[in-house]
């Protein structure tokens, strides 16, 4: 049984023999919150899901950056984080890459969008960026929409439920960063419809109602269209 | 005389009386976190960018993130037109409210990345340091900064031979005695300890004690300020 709480930094979240997870700090037995946002208390560990905050990049996290800068051996990219993502020649052209031979800027110029996942990032080193994936690559078309990268797991919802739900509704495809930065394309229609459910959820991320309320805001246009 | 024979000050307080505090969180939009805080006659705006990149770059640490604070008063926060350069005063503040935030935040969490906090004062009537560190934690709660504790802060000082709480503008500069406290009152650790004039020891113990107590009022308010964005005052704060 998980038992949530609201909380601030510096709350007791709770006392006792438990693991202090993502978000927490444990003096003694006492555990305390790091963040404003939900603690969850269960299976022997407690955490808090932030509900404020920038994005920091994790190794294995799917990302929507933009080529800011090309060097002769990789590109830079804006990853909407205190760090800059780097995409090695390397990792795109293969092993014989030489400066020589190819152009960056033939590939990918500065601007373009890239799906790209954190390959490697530590504290003493920028993320590092790889393209190499089932659906990773540039992205051709869509409207870029940015929210806060904490709201990115409600905005996917269980299993990927809220993100389904949107696209069917919206009959719109839509691309989403765990960096907080999302695509979506199809349909003008349909990418403000999204955007607006988007709205939504990022407003109410914490509410334990959101499925219930995008569900309203989505039949209220189905009453609408009937209308017209 | 700043206080009159039933003990009323100048502004109508009781000696341990605070002034009437609002705060609001999340009110600059292009802001990562920000807060604003009215106490009293005072009316301070807190921005906080970051964690980002450091510019210039050779100013970034290896091993945690670079605090930097400002605290500016406006040319027309005070009764004749500030200079809006920064001051030796306000240099000294900009150092002591970073130092007073400093021990709440990890910094370690975030390396070689730049936090910075800027404290605007926009009308000012004494205490406006306390008043800033205040705002200013909140803010950087709401940048989502990790951090151990919120730090609430309050003077106290001496006035007409009496102990009182939350010194006001008039109160500061006639005032015997004044003492500006920060506190992380989770975790009970002092962050921020400034003191000015002559005060006994007996006196002294009164008005640390005054503090103690009256900061926990002030992170009452911080919390409800936290809430009233984050969960919209859905749950009742303890």
């Amino acid at each position: 049984m998980v038992k949530r709480k609201y909380v601030v930094p510096g709350d007791l979240i709770v006392e006792g023999d438990l693991r202090a997870s993502t978000n927490t700090f444990k003096i003694g037995n006492r555990i305390y919150s790091l963040r404003v946002g939900l603690a969850e208390i269960g299976n022997g560990s407690v955490r808090v899901i932030p509900l404020s905050g920038t994005y920091i990049p994790r190794v294995g996290d799917v990302v929507i950056g933009e080529v800011i800068d090309i060097s002769a051996f990789a590109w830079q990219l804006d990853i909407n984080s205190c760090f800059y993502g780097y995409l090695t020649a390397q990792s795109v052209f293969g092993r014989g890459y030489s400066p020589s031979k190819y152009n960056l800027s033939n590939k990918f110029k500065i601007g373009d969008l890239l799906l790209a996942k954190i390959q490697s990032f530590d504290r003493t080193r920028d993320p590092m960026l790889s393209i190499s994936g089932p659906g990773l690559g540039p992205i051709e078309r869509g409207v870029v929409i940015k929210v806060n990268a904490m709201k990115v797991p409600r905005l996917i919802g269980k299993k990927g439920s809220m993100i389904r739900l949107i696209e069917s509704a919206t009959k719109c495809k839509v691309i989403l960063g765990q960096n907080g930065v999302i695509v979506v394309s199809g349909e003008p229609d349909g990418v403000s419809k999204a955007i607006e459910i988007i709205r939504l959820v990022e407003s109410k991320a914490h509410l334990a109602e959101l499925n219930r309320m995008v569900k309203e805001l989505i039949d209220s246009w189905g009453v609408r269209d009937a209308d017209r | 005389m700043l206080i009159d024979e039933k003990g009323i000050r100048s502004d109508g307080r009781k000696w341990n009386e605070l002034r009437p505090i609002k705060m609001e969180v999340g009110v600059l939009k292009n802001a990562d976190g920000s807060c604003y805080i009215e106490f009293g006659k005072n009316k301070i705006m807190v921005a906080v960018y970051g964690p980002k990149e450091v510019h210039p770059r050779h100013m970034a640490l290896s091993d945690r993130s670079l605090l930097r604070c400002r605290y500016h008063m406006s040319p027309f926060s005070t009764t004749t037109r500030k200079n809006p350069a920064p001051s030796r005063r306000e240099i000294e503040i900009s150092k002591v409210l970073r130092e007073a935030l400093e021990p709440s935040l990890i910094l370690e969490d975030y390396p070689r990345t730049a936090i910075d906090v800027f404290v605007e004062i926009l009308q000012s009537d004494g205490g406006s340091r306390c008043a800033g560190i205040t705002a200013a934690s909140v803010a950087l709660a709401d940048a989502g900064i990790n951090m151990r504790d919120l730090v609430s802060a309050v003077a106290v000082g001496k006035v007409d031979g009496k102990i009182v709480l939350d010194l006001n503008d008039v109160e500061d500069k006639e005032g015997e005695a004044d003492m500006p406290v920060a506190i992380m009152p989770n975790l009970n650790r002092v962050t921020l300890f400034q003191f000015e004039g002559i005060l006994t020891r007996e006196e002294f113990e009164k008005a640390y004690e005054l503090a103690l107590k009256s900061v926990k009022k002030i992170y009452k308010i911080q919390r409800e300020a936290l809430y009233e964005k984050y969960f919209e005052g859905e749950v009742k704060v303890e």
